[in-house]
């Protein structure tokens, strides 16, 4: 609509029409729109469609650090890379990992936020001040929030303090079988208040007048939360489950400081902290860029597997 | 019947509440103890206050620096994001240009993208490239435009009523007179949403700012805190109270500016943004 209005200003100025149309067709009623427009697309080809690139050709080639101004060559390896670091314990132990993380992190996520949205949603005293609780960890920094937490679950901490002679030995950080899942408590606690929101947003498109038939037609709230609350938000929770994934998959700052580096002994090593090792700790950006890639194609696939199974249902 | 599920609705989201909320008590407590609790029986305490954990751990990591490094990195990224978004997001919203379906579908592509499996390529195009590692340019640049925020800019513009513009447009206003008078006054609250969405991404930013200092006075404050965390912290003998201090001096100024942006910042604001 707004551009047939220039359109026809311009038309008014311009008694050349046709060449004027031609050249409307290309540029658009405003072409000042790509001068706007054009800072936020050269930030984004730099920053991601360029370095995205140049990881999959680090990935390919035997790459390595040079001093500044030094050409070395750095010759195509093919999928070298790619069978050093699958073929590497540690990293297939990372992936385990995140496995572990995303059992325990993402079912609890979408089902504890979807329970709170709702009671929320049905409209109870404090309602803002409950989602200001909740929404307050998600905004806190991370280093700040491992800080307390790692204070809490250490050894002598307040959390074995109260559980008594229940307090797990070794302690839950750097306890082999409870390091992943501690980190995975920890980052649905900080996280859920996002997806509280996102299904509080998406629980305001759920017609009420289903909820009403559905208690004509004597459903009880379980009922009625199963059948009309569950399906009537199932984009969000394809959301929800992809955003989710997308978290678990990139874990650094929680196993960097919360297990001090991945311990114990590799239990809690995420494949982003390998990244960061192998990279540039190690020096290694070739094998560390391949790590990067698979990571990628793995969130791809648990993506689309979380849509398809999300919409088949 | 009704009346019980009521009430088991508050005990449900007050406990989780509760849980929500305790660290925070801790953290709080705790910056200003003398020796912070380990024991349940003492997490009201009556004595001890102190405020010898800031001036402890400043001694150490240098907190003004560290949040004034955090600040700029903040401020440039707010900037960049305010300046550049509104050009992206009006553009998008609101003009018909070459281009114009492009960027929308970079801006839904770029926010599945995470940071981190940028951080190989990045790091050697930044520091190595460009030679910007330990200054603020190299922290700020990756954070530099935050395609969240365009995006909420995107939707507040699209929902303003199209007479508005084309009236200006008659009246002979130019698209960055009409952006600056009449646009931007009447997205406030998307302005609101932004500044906090966008303020929390480096503010709090870990990985990135971690990478590329190597100069501790140019670290922000959550990369020196970290430092604390894992290396000053083990060799000190009573580390805790100073590093409750450091998370609470760290949390602090987004809590702050959560509590004074709450009224603006609804769910539906999220939704959109998210949703598309």
């Amino acid at each position: 609509m707004t551009a047939v209005t220039t359109g026809a200003r311009t038309g008014r100025t311009h008694p050349s029409a046709p060449a004027g149309r031609t050249r409307r067709r290309w540029w658009g009623g405003q072409p000042i729109g790509t001068l706007f427009a054009a800072p936020y697309l050269v930030f984004v080809l730099a920053i991601f469609a360029y370095p995205l690139g140049f990881a999959a050709y680090i990935s390919v080639h035997d790459y390595f650090f040079t001093a500044p101004g030094v050409e070395v060559d750095k010759p195509f390896v093919g999928l070298d890379n790619f069978v050093t670091v699958l073929t590497d314990p540690q990293v297939l132990a990372s992936f385990r990992n995140t496995a572990v993380f995303l059992v325990i992190n993402v079912p609890l996520t979408v089902v504890l936020a979807l329970v709170l949205a709702s009671a929320l949603n049905a409209g109870v005293r404090w309602a803002s001040v409950y989602r200001v609780a909740y929404y307050v960890p998600y905004l806190t920094a991370s280093v700040s929030l491992v800080g307390v937490w790692m204070l809490l679950f250490s050894s002598g901490g307040l959390v074995n303090a109260v559980l008594g002679p229940l307090a797990p030995d070794p302690s839950w950080l750097i306890n082999k079988g409870l390091a992943m899942p501690t980190i995975a408590l920890y980052v649905t606690w900080k996280q859920l208040g996002f997806y509280v929101l996102l299904y509080l947003a998406a629980l305001q498109n759920v017609p009420r007048e289903l909820y009403e038939s559905a208690e004509t037609d004597g459903a009880n709230g379980f009922q009625r939360f199963l059948n009309v609350t569950v399906p009537g938000v199932r984009s969000a929770t394809t959301l929800a489950l992809i955003l989710a994934i997308i978290t678990g998959t990139n874990l650094f700052t929680e196993p960097y400081l919360l297990t001090n580096g991945g311990g114990p002994d590799g239990a809690s090593t995420t494949p982003v902290l390998l990244i960061y090792q192998r990279g540039i700790q190690q020096q290694n950006p070739d094998t560390a860029a391949a790590i990067g890639m698979l990571l990628v194609i793995v969130v791809g696939l648990l993506s689309l597997a979380a849509n398809r199974l999300n919409r088949e249902k | 019947m009704r009346r019980w599920s009521g009430a088991l609705r508050h005990v449900l989201l007050g406990l989780m509440a509760l849980v929500f909320a305790f660290p925070f008590f801790f953290m709080l407590v705790g910056a200003f103890q003398e020796n912070p609790t380990n024991t349940p029986d003492r997490l009201l305490p009556t004595s001890g206050w102190t405020t010898e954990n800031f001036t402890r751990i400043d001694s150490r990591i240098d907190l003004a620096g560290s949040l004034l490094n955090s600040l700029v990195f903040t401020g440039g990224v707010l900037l960049g994001t305010v300046v550049c978004g509104t050009l992206a997001g009006y553009a998008v919203a609101r003009l018909d240009f070459l281009g114009r379906r492009l960027t929308w579908v970079l801006m839904l592509l770029v926010q599945m993208v995470p940071f981190q499996l940028l951080m190989i390529p990045l790091y050697v195009q930044i520091t190595r490239g460009y030679g910007l590692g330990d200054t603020y340019l190299g922290m700020i640049l990756p954070f530099a435009i935050n395609t969240t925020a365009v995006f909420i800019f995107t939707q507040f513009f699209r929902a303003l009523p199209r007479e508005m513009f084309e009236a200006a447009r008659i009246d002979g206003a130019g698209e960055l007179r009409i952006l600056r008078s009449i646009a931007l006054p009447l997205v406030r609250p998307a302005l609101a949403t932004v500044v906090l969405v966008t303020f929390i991404g480096p503010w709090n930013e870990f990985l990135w700012p971690f990478l590329i200092t190597k100069d501790a006075t140019m670290q922000p404050l959550a990369v020196s805190l970290a430092n604390y965390i894992s290396n000053v912290a083990q060799s000190t003998a009573n580390p805790n109270g100073a590093i409750l201090a450091g998370a609470a001096a760290l949390a602090f100024p987004v809590v702050v500016l959560f509590c004074l942006f709450q009224r603006y910042f609804t769910a539906s604001d999220l939704g959109s943004a998210v949703k598309g």
